[in-house]
């Protein structure tokens, strides 16, 4: 059986192993990425493509500030089939309540030199005149955006591949240990190993505490100028937040071709990838009540997708004990697109010696090894 | 029930026989239906509602498949282009 | 037709059957007989489908008429510009209607939702007034001018000589036929068919009437040239490149079904066509399939095949089987028309790197030619993810790339937001 040998070993082609094989190969690391389907097979694809600071923790915090100025440094570079689009996020406030989130935010993104501006009823309709009349405000934040992620996928492991990285696709891996990965009728020897397979990442590294966790989107036909931000609502932290409940939340996106990108809804324990009405049918009817005129819209197709979720919402990006061999870039819910470039600079830096730029201590998988040891 | 019907395409009053398609009086016109995401003029291609080339907006609604729809009076046709 | 139902209604059919063509037209008419109640949707506003589309006036050909009268007297429900969508649950399917959404309740269904014109790229083909054979007939029915104009007819199938036989009468002037196959294909079609006596007279018919049309064979298009639309068409024949001169372009290049309904609820699907057993049942019991779905085979196939499924829907096993003679000699017509008419090699290399496949997302040939799966190449260019839903590229890839296109997934057909945002019954769940 011939093995062939690299420095990094990558499985999983989707944006996540795409930065860290364009971060590992352009520091000259020999790197071979592995997946067995595609480029961008499967969270990749069928995600929102939203880059947002998200401050569920200050962990959380930390990866998608540093990330999204990543791709904000990244976007000069960005071919036009990547749509990056910095249109800004507006998270929008229905009450009382929503509002002092509103406020909360804001000081605490002030504080940490996140620009935001925060919206009255009236400046809210100004800026997004189709999300209907009632709600209290919302809080701007301009740096966010969107792209069309397949494409980004696609673009960095270009870059990787010009630094030297090999991408063989349609290669299902069947194990992931001691330095080697196996493929069917070959392996790869590598020093270092990356799960980046995202809800596949259990099935190569047994005892990883990864959960499917889906959710629908549905796209419309061109409406130009119907939404000029992301919008998403306060109570989406809810549905984000809780690990266990079935939930829907509003969350608009506007692409670039003008059309309308409907979210979201996230549940466990569900295996198959077919639309689920009980969880689509809410979620539209969610959405139609923020922005009355979505509902006039023609909507051209429906999916279903599969978030790789941690039981803390932060990712795995670091050496996995049990073997040492193996790293993990993985577990990243909804949180991929942003944080895909940070995970790849942490990873690489981390390979080579050098100090990341932030504190990787929460994103390390011994974390999860320590719980196991305490259970 | 009058044999004609009066409509408006692009804001130019039209007068067509009463059974035509809004995708033909666009034809008659001498409109294309549509501008293509590439910047080019589009009309009906398969006649029957499914291509979506004949897309067209009907008294303000987008994306209406004008070879499925009947001319009726008064009806504000625009394209795209 | 009952009452005005309510913008969320559902009703309830021992029999449902969707699309009112011929095969749908006569399975309705046959479970009707069996004293079942039937209703029958489609998205036209008159029965008849493509193929005996009425135009509208309402008015159906000569050989349609007895067929019409029997649908109008037989009590069926028949619900226009009505399309369906999505399965809610077994038995029920979602449909969208011009009074708001309709859940549709059965105990059986009839599946006869027809075919539809491939379209093959070439230089040229995205020009206004280029368009598919059936749907330059579609248009003239539905009040196109067209006489005096000239229309040169291409691409491949018994359509083209039927739509030249229509357009002639009405007026037009056909500078060419050109169709791909050769005339050995031709040739042996007629002789396999030879014992259809019907066939052969309307074969007898349409010569005549074309004889004043040069009718090519192992001809295609090439390109199509114009400013804002279609002036000439560029076309291979006698082994030398012609110009001609046209109004219009009428091209398209036979027929391929219409599944996506029956790849929505799970019905088993071969080589593109839905699988049935002698009484047009489907691999889902209670679901049946006549027409064109289970194999493109003309008019008079779809008929009887409509009737066997109407039958078997209302359990007359017996005089179904009356009809299994009649039958088979139609399906002779299937295997003809595909041995015929199959594409030839040089229609792969029609398109130019520029010409554009995907006219949804205009994407590009050469944009697409480094995919090796439709899955990958979806994904990257965005082809077959517009409002067609791939009913025009999907068909085309196929043949330019020998891709496998994927199975549907609601909404098989794009529908307002509302038809099923109306639909949740309860308000947002409580995270």
């Amino acid at each position: 059986m011939s093995a062939i040998g690299c420095d990094v070993a990558i499985v999983g082609a989707g944006i996540v192993g795409a930065a860290c094989a364009y971060e590992c190969a352009r520091r000259g690391l020999k790197v071979i990425v592995v997946d067995g389907e595609m480029i961008a097979a499967g969270a990749t694809a069928a995600g929102m493509g939203h880059i947002v600071v998200m401050d569920d923790s200050e962990a959380q915090f930390a990866i998608t500030r540093y990330s999204q100025r990543l791709w904000q440094e990244l976007r000069p570079e960005l071919p036009d089939d990547v749509e990056y689009d910095q249109c800004g996020t507006i998270w929008v406030a229905d009450d009382e309540e929503e509002i002092e989130e509103v406020h909360r935010k804001q000081r605490l993104y002030a504080e940490r030199g996140v620009p935001t501006e925060v919206l009255d009823a009236r400046e809210l309709r100004d800026l997004e005149p189709n999300l209907r009349e009632g709600l209290v405000g919302g809080l701007l934040v301009p740096e966010d955006g969107v792209l069309y992620a397949p494409c980004a996928a696609r673009f960095l492991m270009e870059r990787a591949q010009r630094h030297g990285a090999n991408v063989r696709v349609g290669c299902p891996v069947t194990r992931l240990e001691e330095g080697q990965v196996a493929l069917g009728g070959s392996q790869i020897r590598a020093d270092i190993l990356v799960n980046a397979a995202g809800t596949s990442a259990p099935e190569l590294t047994p005892g990883l505490p990864i959960r499917k966790r889906k959710g629908h989107l549905v796209i419309t036909d061109r409406y130009p100028g119907f939404a000029r931000h992301q919008l998403v609502e306060l109570g989406y932290l809810k549905s984000a937040h809780t690990l266990t409940a079935d939930s829907v939340a509003f969350n608009v996106q506007p692409r670039r071709t003008g059309q309308l990108l409907i979210g979201s809804s996230r549940q466990y324990g569900a295996e198959h990838s077919e639309v689920d009405h009980h969880m689509l049918l809410p979620m539209l009817r969610r959405a139609q009540q923020y922005m009355p005129g979505l509902g006039q819209m023609l909507m051209v197709r429906a999916w279903t997708g599969f978030r790789a979720a941690t039981p803390d919402k932060l990712p795995l990006i670091g050496p996995w004990p049990p073997d040492k061999s193996v790293w993990l870039a993985t577990g990243h819910e909804g949180l991929g697109i942003t944080t895909s470039l940070g995970t790849g600079r942490i990873l690489a830096d981390c390979l080579t010696g050098v100090k990341p730029e932030i504190d990787i201590e929460p994103y390390l998988p011994s974390r999860t090894a320590r719980e196991q040891v305490h259970a | 029930m009058p044999d004609r019907v009066v409509l408006t395409i692009n804001g130019v009053t039209m007068e067509v026989q009463r059974g035509t398609t809004v995708a033909n009086a666009t034809v008659l016109a001498g409109q294309p239906c549509r501008t293509s995401a590439g910047g080019a003029p589009r009309g009906p291609l398969c006649g029957m509602g499914i291509c979506f080339e004949c897309r067209v907006i009907i008294n303000g609604r987008l994306h209406c498949r004008s070879c499925q729809m009947l001319c009726e009076p008064g009806m504000d046709v625009r394209t795209d282009v | 037709m009952s009452g005005q139902m309510s913008s969320r209604g559902r009703r309830y059919f021992d029999v449902l059957v969707v699309g009112a063509g011929p095969a749908g037209m006569a399975a309705a008419i046959s479970a009707a007989k069996c004293g079942l109640r039937v209703g029958t949707v489609d998205d036209n506003f008159h029965p008849g489908g493509q193929i005996w589309r009425t135009g509208s006036r309402g008015v159906p050909v000569a050989e349609a008429v007895r067929w019409f009268e029997a649908f109008e007297r037989s009590g069926i429900d028949v619900l226009f510009g009505t399309r369906v969508f999505d399965q809610l649950e077994r038995g029920v399917l979602l449909a969208e209607t011009p009074l708001g959404i309709s859940e549709l309740g059965y105990g059986k269904l009839i599946i006869a939702t027809g075919a539809r014109e491939r379209f093959l790229p070439f230089p040229g083909w995205t020009l206004p007034n280029v368009m598919g054979a059936g749907a330059v007939q579609a248009m003239v029915k539905h009040g196109l001018p067209i006489k005096g104009k000239r229309v040169v007819v291409a691409g491949s199938g018994p359509l083209l000589m039927a739509v030249s036989t229509y357009l002639l009468k009405m007026g037009a002037r056909i500078p060419v036929i050109s169709e791909q196959a050769s005339w050995r294909s031709l040739a042996r079609f007629a002789v396999a068919l030879s014992g259809q006596r019907v066939k052969i007279g309307q074969a007898l018919r349409l010569k005549m009437e074309l004889a004043r049309i040069p009718f090519s064979t192992s001809s295609w298009p090439v390109e199509a040239h114009g400013k804002d639309r279609v002036e000439s068409v560029s076309i291979w024949r006698r082994g030398r490149v012609e110009n001609i001169r046209c109004d219009y372009l009428a091209c398209g290049f036979h027929l391929v079904p219409n599944t996506e309904l029956a790849s929505l609820i799970g019905c088993r699907i071969e080589r593109g066509c839905v699988q049935v057993d002698d009484f047009q049942q489907t691999s889902i019991t209670g679901t049946f399939c006549a027409g064109e779905p289970t194999g493109v085979g003309g008019v008079e196939l779809a008929l009887v095949e409509g009737q066997i499924a109407g039958l078997a829907a209302g359990e007359r096993t017996a005089e179904a089987c009356l009809l299994f003679r009649k039958r088979k000699r139609g399906m002779k017509v299937v295997s003809a028309l595909e041995d015929a008419f199959r594409l030839r090699e040089e229609l792969r290399r029609l398109a130019s790197s520029d010409t554009l496949v995907c006219r949804c997302e205009d994407v590009s040939f050469s944009r697409l030619q480094p995919y090796t799966a439709w899955r990958a190449a979806k994904l990257q260019t965005r082809c077959g993810m517009g409002p067609c839903q791939g009913r025009v590229c999907g068909p085309a890839t196929q043949f330019l790339f020998n891709w496998n296109t994927e199975s549907v997934r609601p909404p098989i057909f794009p529908v307002l937001v509302e038809s099923w945002a109306n639909l949740a019954d309860k308000p947002n769940p409580e995270p």
